[in-house]
């Protein structure tokens, strides 16, 4: 204690010599302290700045795009055919919600939800960007608008969203021409320009809509938005407005196109109506024909197998990827190819007994006329449309010179139409068949080569081109959809110019009118085949009817129509064109197991006809 | 004995005898450093709050209320201040127990004492009244204290300690610690003790982090140590916070124009986090500035206690002044991403009543030390 009290009066100098000197020491550390702060922020401030500036910035700025206005598509006439309705959707932001599966519930008790919606919503959000809406229910009405509106507050990240939606006001018409657009799948994402689609979510699937996607989807817009953590859009910092899609103008003729396809009644088939002139596709039609608005936002199952596993196949275009046997409808091609190539005196007279026989072969090929045409020259032959004539016609031609005559005419080949998906149909010939089904070409099979059955195999749109080829001697257009395009906000109008494609290799302006007189014959003559469309028919008609053989038929058998169920029974065609002098229509008409070309063939190309020439204008 | 400093003034002249009464007892740098630093402060909290008015209006309120208590405190001599501090100890002990037992009762974290007419943190007196305690406690003996005093002054200090860290309240429980470990260090506790306590703070440290921590303090702790492994979780704050102050670059951005601030990127843009804003917005010349001004407290505060002629005094301004750098180290660490996350505010920048008039009061402290001193002939 003692000891204690000593030092609390004598060592002041000692304690404020330690104090001080920790003093001193603390003072030290806490001058090397700050200036580790001040090196942090020298690093931050000054060494990183681009760095934490762009971080800042991405933050801060994002860039939105603004979705183009898909273009519209008109017919010739300017009617209506694919335009854009306003429509709302619902959709939701998964990343500003707690439970998705919670808020979906919420909503399926404000709004009806199918099955069908949460299924595509779950999918599609798999494969999503950050903060990227995806739709839950498209189509809301007025009613469930405002449900959903009232309630909103109550769920984060649900929006509504009004955007224009794709409508066919026409519906089923013409669908297999125009084509419809779809939401844009994982596939067709790896492929298109993704800063251009970056705002769409539809493009063309098929038809027109696909085949001119780039026209009609227009330039996307940006916008560069100041958002907050929340990525709410505080206000816009710059804009680029995007150029919407052009319009489109079709060579197709609505009134054209519903009567050819109001002509099918009940019956499947193909109808393609061309003007000869240019090469404009007038009409196109393949039925039966489906509604191409369902498939706008994702049509549902049951609409897609009922579409899928109808026997008629409505899906399938015939007109483009339909393949047939041309039938008896080659044969005025078959006939001009032996006058030009001199394999056949036009007034040279034949004998037909009805059948035809080839040397060291025991098989009977037949006429269709089991009595024969008796004698029969190359106009009659095409009139009465007799097969034994050009069973020897094409005997004399050969398979070779069949084949590279047709080829001329673009047989065997894609027509290069504007829409996607066509076939090139077949034109058989010696090293063809070599080559698919390794083995030599027999006679028996050139013979029926010359009436359009065996191998060969032309669609719709190929029949009508060449036929719109012979109408006007030789001059070939491709066959194109597209008429006009319009820029909506230029208002400029562009028509499209045609180009020329190689003519067929015909020098003689005699074999062209031998042929096309023969073909006016069988409308307008007696004995021709099409005779029953010439009734009150105030233009010419020049035409060929054909059948072509869905099975075959055995040796010694005869082919009853009434014997066959339908799906069995002769697909019937008819080619023509009008008006003979001066053609400016053109058809292929197919009616699957219509049985035969003259009747119910016939009737609908002649419907079409009379539209185009006696009711232009009205 | 413990104020056995010889009465002041009682050989001065009258005319200053008299004088005494009327002399307003103020350390005129500090005030004027703390008065700009709490300007400087207002005005970034504008802008932090979003521009609003009324929150600053109420900070401004609470900072006038909090320099009224400094200078109060300033003209009580210091030993009055040295009477009070066990009592000021006892209480504080006292409402911490408190907390913890209605805390008990409620069920969950409680900090809070509702007085009814007022809501405070007893925690916030623990600031003060644990350096003040240690040092009346060390002033009535020799220095260096012996080893006995020190398990006492030990103990004086993990007890408020423990109690706070158990609220749970981390960054109150490390400034209340520091504040009393400072009072050692300068009592001139022993190298060998400081190494000792050094190697017990290591091998404390599974402990604490196995049962002391609570599972968000232990997620705090990694987020720091990586923060892009959770950047939408805990790792945000940090991320934010750097974004910010990096893309202020050597001008700022300019006052109210900080987009890492006023778009909501920020979080708790006008409490903890407050010097992003500052940053963001006025650069580095504006952090420059602003370590200056926090310097020069702390210089003038280190030269106070050096000035101090007696222990109580010298240990209290000393450890008063290192406490408020802590504060200002944490914060800036924390916030630029060298520390991990504690709340520990940015000392009078920050918004919020309770740390203000403590700080302010601990420099009332200060002031009177240093205006109370007898002159003596050097």
């Amino acid at each position: 204690m003692n000891h204690y009290k000593h030092l609390t009066l004598k060592d002041h100098v000692r304690e404020t010599q330690i104090f001080n000197q920790r003093l001193i020491v603390a003072a030290v550390i806490l001058v090397i302290l700050i200036t580790l702060l001040l090196s942090r922020l020298v690093y931050l401030q000054i060494i990183s700045l681009s760095h934490f500036s762009l971080l800042s910035e991405n933050n801060r700025v994002n860039i939105l795009p603004i979705p183009p206005t898909r273009g519209l598509i008109y017919d010739h006439n300017g009617i209506l055919l694919a335009q854009n309705l306003p429509s709302f959707t619902l959709e939701l932001v998964t990343e500003h919600m707690h439970d998705v599966d919670e808020t979906i519930r919420q909503i399926g008790g404000l709004i009806t939800l199918s099955e069908e919606d949460i299924k595509r919503f779950n999918k599609n959000r798999r494969h999503k960007r950050r903060f990227e809406d995806i739709p839950l229910r498209f189509r809301l009405n007025d009613e469930e608008v405002a449900r959903i509106a009232v309630n909103q507050y109550r769920m984060p990240g649900v929006n509504i969203h009004a955007a224009l939606t794709r409508h066919y006001p026409l519906g089923a018409l013409g669908a297999h021409a125009i084509g419809y657009v779809g939401r844009i799948n994982v596939e067709e994402l790896r492929n298109l320009d993704e800063s251009n689609y970056s705002g769409t979510s539809h493009i063309g699937k098929i038809g027109i809509e696909r085949s001119y996607e780039d026209l009609l989807h227009g330039r996307v817009g940006m916008q560069k938005v100041e958002t907050n953590a929340q990525g709410k859009i505080l206000r816009v910092l710059e804009r680029t407005l995007p150029v919407p899609g052009k319009n489109l103008y079709l060579n197709l003729d609505v009134k054209l196109q519903a009567i050819a396809e109001d002509g099918f009644g009940d019956h499947t088939g193909a109808l393609v109506a061309i003007d000869p002139r240019d090469g404009a596709v007038l009409a196109l039609a393949s039925m039966p024909t489906y509604d191409p608005n369902l498939f706008v936002n994702g049509i549902s199952t049951r609409d897609y197998s009922q579409l899928r596993d109808s026997p008629d196949r409505p899906l399938f275009n015939r007109a483009l990827r339909g393949q047939y046997p041309p039938g008896s409808t080659i044969k005025p091609f078959i006939g001009l190819a032996g006058l030009e190539l001199h394999e056949v005196n036009p007034t040279e007279e034949l004998n037909c007994p009805g059948w035809y026989m080839l040397k060291n072969d025991p098989r009977r090929y037949r006429d269709w006329k089991k009595t024969g045409h008796g004698k029969t020259d190359l106009t009659r032959a095409i009139v009465e449309s007799c097969d034994v004539y050009f069973y020897n016609l094409s005997l004399a031609l050969g398979i070779e010179n069949m084949h590279d005559f047709l080829t001329t005419f673009g047989l065997g080949k894609r027509t290069g139409i504007d829409i996607g998906g066509e076939k090139a149909g077949l034109l058989p010939s010696s090293a063809w068949k070599r080559r698919a089904h390794q083995l030599p070409w027999f006679p028996g099979e050139t013979l029926i080569t010359g009436i359009g059955q065996g191998f060969m195999l032309t669609t719709p749109l190929q029949l009508a081109n060449i036929s719109a080829t012979l109408s006007r001697h030789g001059q070939r257009r491709q066959p194109h959809m597209l008429y006009a395009i319009e820029a909506p906000d230029s208002s400029r109008f562009d028509v499209i110019p045609t180009a020329p494609v190689n003519p067929p290799a015909v020098a003689s302006e005699d074999n062209w009118n031998t042929i096309i007189q023969a073909m006016k014959q069988v409308v307008h003559g007696i004995h021709g085949t099409a005779r029953r469309i010439s009734h009150k028919l105030p233009y010419t008609i020049a035409g060929k009817t054909g059948t072509a053989q869905v099975f075959g038929i055995k040796q010694d058998e005869e082919y009853v129509e009434e014997d066959v169920s339908k799906k069995l029974r002769d697909h019937a065609l008819f080619i023509g064109f009008a008006p003979v002098d001066d053609p400016q229509i053109a058809i292929a008409v197919i009616v699957e197991n219509g049985g035969s070309g003259g009747a119910t063939a016939a009737p609908i190309a002649r419907k079409v006809m009379d539209q185009y020439l006696l009711n232009a204008g009205s | 004995m413990a104020f056995s400093d010889p009465p002041l003034l009682r050989d001065a002249p009258a005319h200053a005898r008299r004088m005494r009464f009327f002399r307003l007892r103020i350390d005129w740098p500090l005030l004027v450093a703390l008065l700009l630093l709490a300007g400087v402060g207002l005005f970034v909290l504008y802008s932090a709050s979003g521009q609003n008015m009324a929150v600053v209006q109420a900070q401004g309120l609470r900072i006038l209320l909090a320099f009224f208590i400094m200078l109060l405190l300033a003209q009580i001599a210091p030993y009055g201040i040295q009477f009070w501090s066990p009592w000021l100890y006892g209480l504080g002990l006292l409402l911490l127990l408190a907390v913890l037992v209605m805390g008990e009762i409620g069920k969950g974290a409680q900090r809070w004492l509702d007085l009814g007419f007022v809501t405070f943190q007893p925690s916030e007196i623990m600031k003060l009244a644990v350096p003040m305690m240690i040092a009346w406690y060390f002033a009535e003996a020799p220095l260096p204290p012996n080893r006995k005093r020190l398990s006492i002054a030990g103990v004086l200090l993990i007890i408020p300690t423990l109690l706070v860290a158990k609220q749970p309240d981390l960054g109150t429980a490390l400034l209340i610690a520091s504040s009393g470990i400072f009072v050692l260090l300068l009592a001139g506790l022993s190298l060998r003790f400081i190494s000792i306590f050094l190697f017990l703070i290591l091998a404390c440290t599974p402990i604490a982090w196995n049962y002391l921590l609570h599972d968000y303090q232990r997620q705090r702790i990694l987020t720091f140590i990586n923060p892009e492994n959770d950047p939408l979780g805990a790792g945000y704050h940090i991320i934010q916070s750097t974004i910010a102050i990096g893309s202020g670059g050597i001008y700022g951005k300019g006052w109210l124009n900080g987009t890492q601030s006023h778009l909501d990127f920020l979080p708790e843009r006008s409490t903890d986090f407050i010097f992003a804003v500052l940053s963001e917005e006025f650069g580095f010349l504006g952090v420059i500035s602003l370590l200056s001004l926090y310097t020069f407290i702390i210089a003038r505060g280190l030269i106070i206690a050096s000035q101090a002629q007696h222990t109580f005094g010298r240990l209290l301004a000393g450890s008063i002044t290192m406490t408020f750098f802590v504060y200002v180290f944490v914060n800036i660490g924390m916030v630029s991403g060298i520390l991990p996350v504690v709340g520990v505010p940015l000392p009078l920048v920050s918004y919020g009543g309770t740390s203000v008039v403590t700080l302010l009061a601990g420099f009332g402290i200060l002031m009177s030390i240093h205006t109370h001193r007898k002159l003596m002939p050097t």
